[in-house]
């Protein structure tokens, strides 16, 4: 069947690339007491000499593992069940140049995980980046030590050549400054700095396939931009093959020649970009595509809901909100300088609508949420909180005796589904507290009550006995939900509420807040890195960069006709799910002053 | 930037040396009366007249009768110009008693805790790394044994051990020839000889909580992304393990220096009162209840001084290991 794919597929161009990893038939096994578990299951992929085969899935779909297992670093007490993994070294430039041309195929899933044959091959032939760069480098090495290494475990340089060729890489990845860079610590370096190190070193020994895990996952927009655009451009000038597992069907479309849909351990879909984002043969595939271009656009649902009740009253009035944090105090030094997290930022809620704050890390949408719920002393501006009975009031400055009826009307959820929720406690306990906590219910008429929530969320009322463990991210998320609206709030601070879920879950979690809003009558500040999900679900948006607001509007009139440069930039580097619309290379970063 | 840490840490210690002195002052005066009481009520329980004529005077000589603060800060400035006062009980300058004993404390201390790293380094590793094998099992057995069981329970064992089936009495760190002996190189190979069997006493129970400290520590660095990252560039497993995993679950184990010197030292006291050790565990416990307190109250700032010391080393040990720690 891939034959035929291919063959539909501009035939030339396979051909001329040769295959240089093959995976046939893998399958990997998990024994633990319970029996064996089987992550992947019968795989098959291909992957050519400059061409980049995405694998996309989502959770526990089995594609990083199929990655690792190509390497044979499987976590214990993993191990390959069935299946080959076949490297043509002679297809490669470097094995060509060893074999004099001569056909060398090796069969890595042969080899003994720990054996000297293995190892050659790992970061020599096949090197591989992963999802969160400040985990995946030493913390107490320096970026240099571990390129340096990487390079003398397979070439046989000197001390100085190696630190040569290290400082040449950063250089390569477009670290500035590579001369001292390569003496500094991970934690030196933010995100996107780490991930360019994470290649340089991947690049070290020059590998013929390059597998990439979840590369951007972990990054801002802008640096997910620059990073795929590296990845691509290395790419074509190496000549590596690139896997890239990815869940995020928009990079997919930027990225990828070949695309494999994987799901529950098995590929269900295979073949060209363009075949796969416009003829979708599986279910699965359609229902993922579909999941993603929903989200690209205004929900319909919120459409309907706005034009039949429109927006009220504001409920909120945020006027020159300012917070600082200060400086560290040292002894013996000057006191670091401190942090402006929100600077003088005026924004207004109103009655039944849901206002978008969209920025990435570090922008101070966290620390505005935060702000809001009142979790913050030493506020400069006014928090005016319109109440049921028309009376404002000032949030700032009030005791917290008078607080807390008002703890009441705004609630929050969570980014994190799993560590927002005590594990020791049920279900009931943690839907139930907070009315228990503020006396209004008890004993039975609680749990009736917690009942309610939970149908309200789309849960099972038996769930209420479960520890939270029992549940998966989405159920959890709702879990959260139901929390928060069980002592009947006005206003909901989200918090990034569906970066934790996978694409699927997402649009299913945002239509249930939907739902909720209009049942109850809420009204939302939606907190997201996410333009999709925020232009799918949100009325306005306010965009913030290092603590301001730099534009507010209409969401629909910011994301199709952005007023500030840095709403531009943005804009541009987010990838949409559409590869005849590859466009990262046309993006711009936003220099302040420019 | 290091350099910048380490002295900043050094100048740290200053103010907490003066806080232990002042400490260890306060100590030795807290007890209802002084020297001279305690004193008299020797010679008064031995039936011998008490002149208190002749009491006042030695009071006056010793300046007991100042307030607080002017006492100790002759003391101090005594201790400062290496003078640490008169003991009263042993009639003789307390530098020319304490050194000797303090010497082989210390010596005592630093060779169980070298023994305790050469244990509880390659277990601690052994059995992270064999999780949930024999091996593993053995050491955790042990482990738990030497962590239960009392120092001085394990001295009296060894100790009747040594006497029925070896005929050797096993207490003390010299043989009787050299007890009075001046240091030579003969001393020195017979305090070796006798050492090994405190040190083993003392170093069970933190040899074993050192593994358990190891092994908990590794297993959590064993399985973290960087892990991986380094086999996928194609490490061998044992230049791997030493080189991320075990390099990170070393820093609380260079931690425990701090806390574990002054432990021994303290711990040491009991053991060695069994093993009738010459260190300065006894000599203090003799010297407190006596209220000898010049000579009290030198081991009592040693030992501090020693544990503020311990701490600082550990810090800069850390600061070497840990980039992390010296850019805070």
């Amino acid at each position: 069947m891939p034959d035929t794919m291919q063959a539909a597929w501009s035939p030339g161009e396979a051909e001329a690339a040769p295959v240089v990893l093959e995976v046939q038939g893998l399958a990997v096994d998990f024994p633990s007491r319970r029996g064996v578990f089987r992550a992947v299951d019968g795989v098959d992929l291909v992957l050519r000499s400059g061409r980049t085969l995405a694998v996309v899935g989502e959770s526990g779909s089995g594609k990083s593992v199929t990655a690792r297992a190509i390497l044979q670093i499987l976590d214990q007490p993993g191990r390959i069940a069935a299946g080959r993994v076949l490297l043509h070294r002679h297809h490669t430039t470097k094995g060509a140049a060893a074999s004099g041309g001569a056909e060398e195929v090796v069969e890595l899933s042969a080899l003994a995980p720990r054996s000297a044959a293995i190892r050659a091959i790992r970061g020599r032939d096949i090197a591989m980046i992963f999802q969160e760069p400040m985990s995946s480098l030493s913390p107490v090495h320096t970026i240099g030590a571990q390129i340096i290494e990487a390079i003398r475990l397979h070439d046989r340089l000197g001390k100085r050549a190696a630190r040569e060729r290290a400082i040449d890489l950063l250089r390569q990845v477009e670290i500035p400054r590579p001369e001292t860079a390569v003496d500094r610590y991970t934690f030196e370096f933010s995100g996107g700095m780490r991930q360019r190190a994470m290649i340089a070193m991947a690049l070290a020994c020059n590998p013929s396939v390059l597998i990439a895990d979840e590369p951007t996952t972990a990054l801002d927009v802008t640096t997910q931009a620059e990073i795929l655009d590296l990845i691509r451009r290395l790419q074509a000038s190496h000549g590596m093959a690139v896997m890239l597992i990815t869940h995020d069907m928009g990079v997919v479309a930027e990225m990828a020649d070949e695309v494999a849909v994987m799901r529950h351990g098995q590929v269900v879909e295979r073949g060209p970009i363009l075949d796969v984002f416009e003829r979708p043969q599986h279910d699965y595939t359609r229902m993922l595509l579909g999941a993603v271009r929903a989200l690209d656009r205004p929900s319909p649902r919120r459409l309907a809901m706005r034009a039949a009740n429109p927006p009220g009253a504001p409920l909120l009035r945020i006027e020159a909100l300012r917070k600082v944090f200060p400086g560290q105090r040292r002894i013996f030094r000057a006191a670091a300088p401190p942090v402006i997290a929100v600077d003088d930022v005026t924004l207004e809620l109103r009655a039944g609508e849901t206002l978008g704050v969209v920025g990435e890390s570090g922008s101070g949408k966290t620390t505005l949420g935060r702000c809001v719920m009142g979790l913050f002393d030493g506020l400069g501006g006014r928090i005016e909180y319109v109440g049921r009975d028309g009376s404002q009031t000032n949030l700032l400055g009030l005791r917290e005796s008078a607080l807390r009826p008002l703890r009441r009307e705004i609630r929050m959820v969570f980014q994190d589904p799993f560590s927002s929720l005590n594990p020791r406690m049920t279900v009931e306990q943690i839907i139930g507290e907070p009315m228990l906590v503020n006396g209004m219910l008890s004993g039975a008429a609680l749990q009736r009550r917690v009942a309610e929530l939970l149908e309200m969320v789309g849960l099972p009322a038996t769930a209420m006995e479960r520890y939270p463990h029992a549940f998966s991210g989405g159920q959890r998320q709702r879990i959260g939900i139901a929390r928060a609206i069980a002592l009947d709030p006005r206003v909901i601070v989200a918090d990034e509420p569906t970066s934790a879920l996978d694409v699927s879950l997402r649009s299913q979690v945002l239509d249930l807040l939907l739902d909720l809003q209009q049942r109850l009558g809420l009204s939302f500040i939606f907190i997201s890195h996410d333009i999709g999900v925020i232009r799918y679900f949100c009325d306005r948006v306010a965009v913030m960069y290092r603590g301001k607001v730099v534009e507010i509007g209409e969401t629909e009139a910011v994301c199709t006709a952005p007023q500030h440069a840095y709403t531009r930039a943005l804009l541009s580097a987010v990838p949409h799910p559409d590869p005849r619309r590859r466009g990262l290379s046309g993006r711009h970063r936003y220099t302040e002053g420019a | 930037m290091l350099l910048a840490f380490i002295v900043r840490r050094i100048l740290w210690t200053v103010p907490f040396l003066i806080a232990v002195s002042l400490v260890s002052f306060a100590l030795i005066q807290a007890p209802p009366g002084d020297y001279l009481t305690s004193f008299a009520a020797t010679l008064a329980a031995s039936g011998d007249e008490v002149d208190q004529g002749r009491l006042e005077a030695l009071r006056e000589r010793y300046g007991l009768d100042q307030p607080f603060l002017v006492q100790y800060w002759r003391w101090i400035s005594g201790v400062l110009q290496g003078d640490f006062g008169i003991s009263f009980e042993w009639q003789q300058p307390v530098a020319n008693l304490i050194w000797e004993r303090m010497g082989l404390s210390v010596c005592l201390a630093l060779g169980t805790l070298l023994f305790t790293w050469a244990v509880a380094f390659p277990v601690g590793i052994y059995s992270a790394v064999r999780k949930y094998s024999i091996g593993d099992y053995v050491a955790t057995t042990f482990g738990f044994i030497g962590l239960a069981t009392p120092n001085f329970l394990i001295a009296l064992v060894l100790m009747y051990i040594g006497v029925i089936y070896f005929g050797s009495d096993v207490s003390g760190l010299f043989s009787e020839e050299y007890q009075n002996a001046p240091w030579s190189w003969g001393k020195v190979l017979d305090l070796l000889a006798h050492l090994w069997i405190p040190v083993i006493i003392l170093g069970t129970s933190s040899s074993a909580s050192l593994i358990r400290i190891m092994r908990a520590n590794l297993l959590d660095e064993l399985h973290k992304p960087y892990v991986v990252t380094a086999r996928a560039k194609g490490l061998s497993e044992f230049t791997l393990l030493m080189r991320y995993p075990v390099r990170l679950a070393l820093n609380p184990f260079v931690s425990t220096i701090g806390w574990a010197f002054p432990q021994l030292i303290s711990g040491a006291v009991i053991t060695a009162f069994v093993l009738s050790l010459p260190t300065s565990g006894p000599l203090l416990l003799q010297a407190l209840l006596a209220q000898d307190m010049y000579l009290a109250g030198a081991f009592i700032l040693l030992l501090c001084s020693l544990t503020v010391v311990g701490m600082l080393v550990s810090d800069i040990l850390l600061a070497l290991i840990d980039p992390r720690v010296r850019y805070q």
